[in-house]
């Protein structure tokens, strides 16, 4: 058993055992620091995790603790028997609310959450039947099989059993393909051209987010026994945000230590500031926000990394020994035209940045695509990958058209890219990097993630991501954070990143800049290696030293048009070239 | 509904909607120019109030200390910055801002509130108490923090707001304060009778308004202000100090919240923490702008007010739910233009 | 010959990678100076660290004064001034406000001598008074180019620095800007030219150099850097570099 299993277990034992020892009104503490840690691990998901926020999380307590108490209450119904429909209607909510924000940038986001949790506060204050600001009493007790959870004690256990699950779900599921896309989230152009669907996930993590709020909001409504709007409103939600932001929202761990010390620092001011103030009343606000503003300012990420320093570490992703393949792609043979651009034009209202430009790229061949800065060589790369659509002409992958597809319809076709200014997610492993790349080769979804039903695939894809890592000599660099790598190495990632989605065709954008010679001289075999491999590659450079000993063919740009194109030899030659690399303003 | 109820009613949802106009104006201005959400915009809309209600009871309210603290913990924590970097050009001048404006306005406050000064004099104390509020919050807590995240800053600045909100109960207690009109009753127009609360409010937001207006269009300063929030290094280039320009939106900001505070005091009862869903009010109106054009955020506002008063007189209970709910079709729009020009990404 | 800037060893650094590699240059009063090379030599990193837009290290001295703890504002107030590459207009003003704004550093001298100023400028580029109620952004890319240059010319600055001024323009526009360039030098302002346009750039320059991944390859006076066939094999490659 590892040390950080053993110190789980511990914590588990601790927790499970505490209401026997302590006092009653630590057992409470302990009690609600499970409740909003439970929220919390969905705010460390969204927050953290995906890069969107909420302030609209305690509003989604509140409507599962109305539902409950208007099924148990109103309809009779168990408590146990409301958790799924109340837990639904929550879910339900927030697919809609996320539909409609969650595309918007993160300030939408914001005010639109906001905005919620300000109309359903004042919504349960105001509906009929909801029982104004009083709300609704006699809750009945949470029962599981003729146990009824009537002593705060035993809620203590159902709550922190309710947190384990969580937490070991939420670990599951960041440990996994949909994990790992989640973690793309924040950077969305690269999530796209991975085939993440990034919309569709921001709405599933802002559910999943939802579903645990409503989880706590079910269970304070059964252990309280009242539901009313107070603990429901966007200071309670602001509360939350402040719980995460102590703790840090790097980690799981920041939802639970966030909550902790949050309750911990409320005790301790509710105690101590009366007697230094000689008056009874809420500074805690103040000095909460005090405390947060000195936080932000110091670290910015919490106080998770500063315990986790001392906690034993989790052991790193590694790829097994062995596994099944992963679904290939069709190949076309070697020589056919692979991609064609056809009469390729695109203008930003009166400039013409790509001008009638055609080429052809064929199986199995390295193809250079060269021009002065300026040119339109990334232009014509964004309308290739999709970021851009073509003002007119015409793209086509085997013969289906791709020109006017979007990012991830075109990876989905089997075209692979990397980026000029590399983007990678620096805090995952190098292995976990790689493994995005065949994220469209897998399907396993949430669910199966989170209950580890995923291993199979899971084994298939890692397996894959560490064939492609050794393939291009990143192997034993495997564990460690990408962000550690140096530059040149972290474009080589790329590229096995890219190579693990099985590409018909890998599209390279200025893969030499800023690399050192060597590590040109490295980048150089590598792709020589590929090609003979028989991967077929289309690569924009300036680098003119690198291409010309690299390439099959070139085709030059100037001023959005195409001036050349054919052997190296040959475009060198070129006068047009000569000219359009050393400018013509002399005549 | 008869025609006279509509037309106090239109009275009463402009008066409010221009208030929150001013507050959309100065949430605009500190987004555009430092990225932060300008979540205690209400707050200083509150602070204006009550200091004004407490200035017109004749005692000294507690703005005084909250400014006299915030100028002592900002000049010490400047004056350390200075020291750790070793770097003490530009302090004298720092600390004269810092120090100058809160001082005089707290003695001037200390010597003339017990008077039971004129109502003008009271209003100008009010400003010159809560403005400068605003140019410390930039300088102590903001200035340092300008690289980070948007979502960081937005942090800092729902923490800001629990420290005013919490200073502000330290300052007046919990109960409300409504200050006493400064022109009771309603002006005889022949088809109805206008509020002189409404003329006073219309009169006042329309010539900060167009103050504003020529300020941005007009002034070298008001020019600087928009070329950095709409292009930061080129502004820079030009020899503009984001630093400056951050604190001068800073200012305007609590300015504009402190007269709106003015405005607002005799309309309606306000508690320390009434800030938060007057600040939401404002941000309605500017996400209605999309975020970023002013007088599209004031039209907005106004129908926020519009709409907030209509709810109140049919479906009194739900009027802040209906409120909210304004944003819901414009984030549809939003939302179908994002999807049409599938828009960049976060990073 | 004093020099009015110079720099020693400077190294721009992105994360692991270094774009400028202990590089020096001087440029001396009424010089153009220019610094060829090809993509991604670190041409434009350079510039935006002698500006104080990018944090590096080594030794800065402008007038002899040592100006590296100074923000790129402070570098703005004491006379240095750059148009980058990508322009940086102030795209929803008017071109005449982003002219007034130009003159930012000059708002304590009188109203007269700064609209005197605005004046001169259209006159050098006359196509900006037809175009002063427009928008920046609804501008053609010459006239943009024209534009940068007047705002920083407003500033009054010592040294100007411009990042690629011809990039993207038809020839015919590329002229008008490098004779408007060469016109500052005669009045006695100083330049320190980045280019692509190898050859427009060494007719009007005083003095090159050239760099290649981030390290200065070969300096000289612009006349020996024309004749110079190794100048042209760094651009289009397979030189001796390999």
């Amino acid at each position: 058993m590892s040390a950080r299993r053993l110190f789980l277990a511990g914590l588990v034992l601790a927790l499970a055992l505490a209401p026997l020892v302590l006092p009653p009104q630590f057992v409470t503490a302990l009690t609600y620091i499970g409740l909003n840690g439970l929220v919390c691990i969905g705010l460390v998901l969204l927050t953290g995790v995906a890069g969107m926020t909420s302030f609209g999380q305690a509003a989604f307590c509140g409507v599962a603790a109305y539902a409950t108490a208007l099924l148990t209450v109103g309809q009779g119904w168990s408590p146990l028997a409301s958790l799924p429909v109340s837990v639904a209607a929550t879910a339900l909510v927030a697919l809609a609310l996320g539909a409609l924000t969650v595309r918007l940038a993160g300030h939408y986001l914001v005010l639109g959450t906001l905005a919620w949790g300000m109309a359903v506060f004042f919504l349960f204050g105001n509906l009929p039947g909801l029982g104004g600001f009083n709300g609704i009493t006699g809750l009945p007790a949470i029962a599981i099989g003729g146990v009824a959870f009537t002593d705060p004690r035993l809620v203590h256990v159902l709550v922190w059993a309710a947190v384990a699950l969580a937490m070991a779900m939420a670990s599951n599921l960041l440990d996994s393909r949909v994990g790992r896309a989640m973690r793309s989230l924040p950077a969305e152009i690269m999530a796209e051209s991975l085939g993440v669907p990034t919309a569709r996930l921001r709405v599933a993590v802002f559910c999943i987010a939802a579903i645990l709020a409503a989880v706590a909001g079910w269970l304070q409504a059964h252990y309280v026994r009242v539901v009313n709007p107070s603990p429901f409103g966007v200071n309670a939600s602001v509360d939350y945000l402040f719980m995460v932001v102590i703790g840090g929202t790097g980690q799981l761990g920041g939802a639970l230590l966030g909550s902790a010390v949050f309750e911990a620092i409320r005790t301790a001011l509710r105690d101590v500031l009366p007697h230094l103030f000689g008056r009874s009343g809420s500074y805690e606000m103040a000095a909460f926000g005090i405390l947060v503003v000195l936080l932000l300012n110091t670290t910015g990420g919490g106080m998770m990394p500063y315990l986790s320093r001392i906690l034993p570490k989790p052991a790193p992703v590694r790829a097994p020994g062995s596994a099944g393949p992963l679904p290939r792609r069709e190949r076309a043979q070697p020589g056919q035209a692979l991609l064609e651009v056809r009469g390729a034009v695109k203008r930003f209202g009166g400039l013409v940045a790509v001008n009638e430009v055609s080429f052809e790229i064929r199986t199995g061949e390295i193809l250079g695509l060269i021009g002065p800065n300026g040119a339109g060589k990334s232009t014509l790369f964004d309308l290739l990958t999709g970021v851009q659509p073509a003002t007119a002409g015409e793209i086509r992958l085997e013969g289906r058209r791709i020109d006017g597809a979007s990012p991830r319809a075109i990876a989905g076709a089997g075209v692979a890219r990397t980026f000029q200014h590399v983007l990678l997610r620096p805090e995952m492993s190098v292995l976990e990097n790689a493994a995005l790349g065949a994220h469209g080769r897998g399907e396993a979804g949430i669910l199966r993630s989170a209950l580890r039903l995923d291993r199979a695939e899971e084994a298939r894809i890692l397996f894959e991501a560490q064939r492609q890592l050794d393939r291009v000599g990143l192997g034993e660099f495997a564990a460690q954070a990408a962000g550690h790598l140096a530059l040149g190495q972290q474009r080589i990632l790329e590229i096995a990143r890219a190579l693990a989605s099985d590409p018909k065709l890998l599209l390279l954008d200025e893969p030499a800049a800023g690399l050192r010679h060597h590590e040109k001289a490295r980048l150089s075999a590598l792709l020589r290696e590929l090609r003979d491999e028989g991967v077929t590659i289309l690569l924009v450079e300036h680098d003119m030293d690198f291409v010309m000993n690299l390439v099959d063919r070139l085709v030059v740009v100037d001023f959005g048009t195409k001036i050349a194109e054919g052997t190296p030899a040959s475009v060198r030659g070129d006068p047009r070239v000569i000219e359009a690399y050393l400018g013509g303003a002399e005549a | 509904m008869n025609a006279t109820i509509a037309l106090i009613l239109l009275q009463d949802g402009l008066t409010s909607g221009l208030i929150y106009g001013l507050l959309a104006l100065s949430i605009l201005l500190v987004f555009l120019v430092t990225r932060v959400l300008w979540v205690p915009a209400g707050d200083f809309l509150v602070l204006g109030a009550l200091t004004l209600a407490v200035l017109r009871q004749g005692e000294v309210p507690g703005t005084v200390w909250i400014l006299a603290g915030l100028a002592a913990v900002t000049a010490i924590v400047e004056t350390w910055r200075a020291w750790r970097a070793g770097d003490w050009r530009g302090w004298p001048r720092l600390i004269a801002l810092v120090v100058v404006p809160s001082a005089a306005a707290v003695l001037a406050t200390l010597w003339l509130a017990p008077q039971n000064a004129p109502v003008p004099v009271a209003i100008l104390l009010v400003l010159a108490l809560v403005t400068p509020i605003g140019f410390l919050t930039y300088r102590l807590v903001f200035r340092p923090m300008v690289d980070q995240p948007t979502l960081t800053l937005m942090f800092v600045a729902v923490a800001v707001h629990y420290v005013l909100t919490g200073l502000g109960l330290t300052a007046f207690g919990s109960e409300s304060f409504r200050s006493p009109p400064f022109l009771p009753g309603r002006l005889d127009v022949g088809f109805t009778r206008l509020s002189y609360q409404l003329l006073i409010v219309l009169a006042v937001s329309a010539a900060l308004m167009a103050a504003l207006g020529l300020f941005f269009g007009r002034t070298l300063w008001g020019k600087a202000l928009r070329a950095t929030a709409m292009q930061r290094f080129g502004a820079r280039l030009v020899g503009i100090r984001t630093e400056s320009m951050g604190a001068l939106a800073f200012t305007i900001a609590a300015l504009i919240g402190a007269v709106s505070g003015v405005l607002i005091g005799p309309m309606t009862a306000l508690y320390y923490d009434s800030g938060f869903l007057v600040s939401l009010k404002g941000f309605v109106g500017t996400v209605m702008a999309g975020m970023a054009s002013f007088p599209l955020s004031v039209l907005g506002a106004l129908l926020v007010g519009l709409v907030e008063t209509g709810a109140s007189f049919y479906a009194s209970p739900f009027k802040e739910a209906i409120v909210f709910g304004l944003l819901v079709p414009f984030l549809l729009w939003r939302s179908a233009v994002q999807i049409r020009t599938r828009g960049k990404g976060h990073e | 010959m004093t020099s009015l800037l110079q720099a020693r060893g400077i190294e721009v650094r992105y994360g692991e990678s270094e774009a400028v590699r202990g590089l020096s240059l001087a440029v001396g009063p009424g010089q153009i100076v220019t610094v060829l090379g090809p993509n991604g030599a670190g041409k434009t990193s350079l510039l935006k660290a002698l500006m104080g837009a990018l944090p590096c290290r080594g030794e800065i001295r402008f007038d002899g004064e040592p100006i590296h703890r100074l923000s790129l504002e402070e570098r703005a107030e004491i006379g240095l001034s750059l148009v980058p590459e990508e322009r940086a207009l102030f795209g929803e003003m008017s071109v005449a406000d982003n002219l007034e704004l130009g003159g930012f550093l000059r708002r304590h001298e009188d109203a007269r001598t700064r609209r005197e100023a605005r004046e001169e400028i259209y006159r050098l580029f006359p196509r900006l008074r037809e175009r002063a109620g427009q928008l920046a952004s609804t501008l053609s890319g010459g006239e943009r180019q024209m534009l940068a240059l007047g705002r920083a010319l407003l500033a009054r600055p010592r040294l100007l620095m411009l990042d690629e001024p011809s990039l993207g323009l038809a020839p015919r526009i590329v002229r008008e800007i490098l004779d408007a360039i060469a016109g500052l030098r005669d009045r006695g302002m100083s330049l320190l030219l980045v280019e692509q346009n190898a050859r427009a750039a060494l007719r009007i320059a005083d003095y090159g150099y050239v760099i290649e991944r981030g390290a200065v390859a070969m300096e000289g006076s612009a006349a020996d850097l024309r004749d110079n066939p190794a100048v042209a094999a760094t651009y289009l490659g397979g030189s001796a570099a390999g």
